[in-house]
């Protein structure tokens, strides 16, 4: 009885991970921009990596493997945003330029004002 | 079990296969960098999934803790060399 309770919570995690990680790699491919990219990218499979691991932990039951398995959640929840927050950070300083809509010309000259304001 | 393990593992190796397109199409070099990030990210889920495969997820489970240090490594470096690079800012 526990043990089938146990079974299909880790079911229910992995399966969840799978879809949020799917949803991630669609978005990798169909956002328009570098800058936007970064955000399906570092959020969006961050949160689907642990809720796989946490999965597989639930499956494993109070092992040391599953100690190893939050210990690598952890690391992942603290590594993978800031890994993509550097790479962002290197591409800004490249000077890579970011996207805007085509038909968005005053949004464009309303930043420019503010950014020559502000430096 | 079993074939739920292996159900899922075929699943995340197609989800991990999705980013390949933005790694050969990508129209900047930061483009590739970032599926390949984010393709790393996603392996250490397949190599803990491997272990339940195989039946030895206390030694799969220490390949994946090593994957995600040399990941998260790699990514930084690369990252490093490409925001001082002069010749690609040159060529674009």
């Amino acid at each position: 009885m526990m043990e089938s309770i146990q079974n299909g919570v880790a079911v229910i995690l992995v399966v969840t991970g799978l879809i949020t990680m799917l949803i991630g790699s669609i978005g990798i491919i169909r956002l328009p921009d570098f800058y936007t990219r970064t955000h399906a990218a570092s959020k969006v499979d961050t949160v689907g990596i642990i809720i796989l691991l946490f999965g597989l932990a639930v499956f494993e039951g109070w092992t040391l493997n599953a100690g190893k398995l939050v210990l690598a959640i952890v690391f992942v929840a603290l590594t993978n945003p800031v890994a993509i927050h550097i790479l962002a950070r290197a591409a800004l300083r490249f000077g890579l330029r970011i996207w805007w809509k085509p038909d968005s010309s005053h949004l464009q000259e309303d930043a420019a004002k503010g950014k020559g304001e502000s430096a | 079990m079993e074939l739920f393990w292996v159900g899922t593992t075929v699943a995340l190796v197609v989800i991990i296969l999705i980013p390949l397109y933005r790694v050969a199409a990508g129209p900047t070099v930061f483009d590739r960098l970032l599926a390949i990030g984010a393709m790393g990210a996603k392996t250490i889920g397949l190599v803990c999934m491997f272990g339940f495969l195989y039946h030895r997820f206390d030694m799969f489970v220490d390949i994946a803790l090593a994957y995600a240090i040399l990941n998260f490594i790699g990514g930084i470096a690369v990252a490093k060399y490409f925001s001082f690079s002069k010749t690609l800012r040159e060529k674009s």
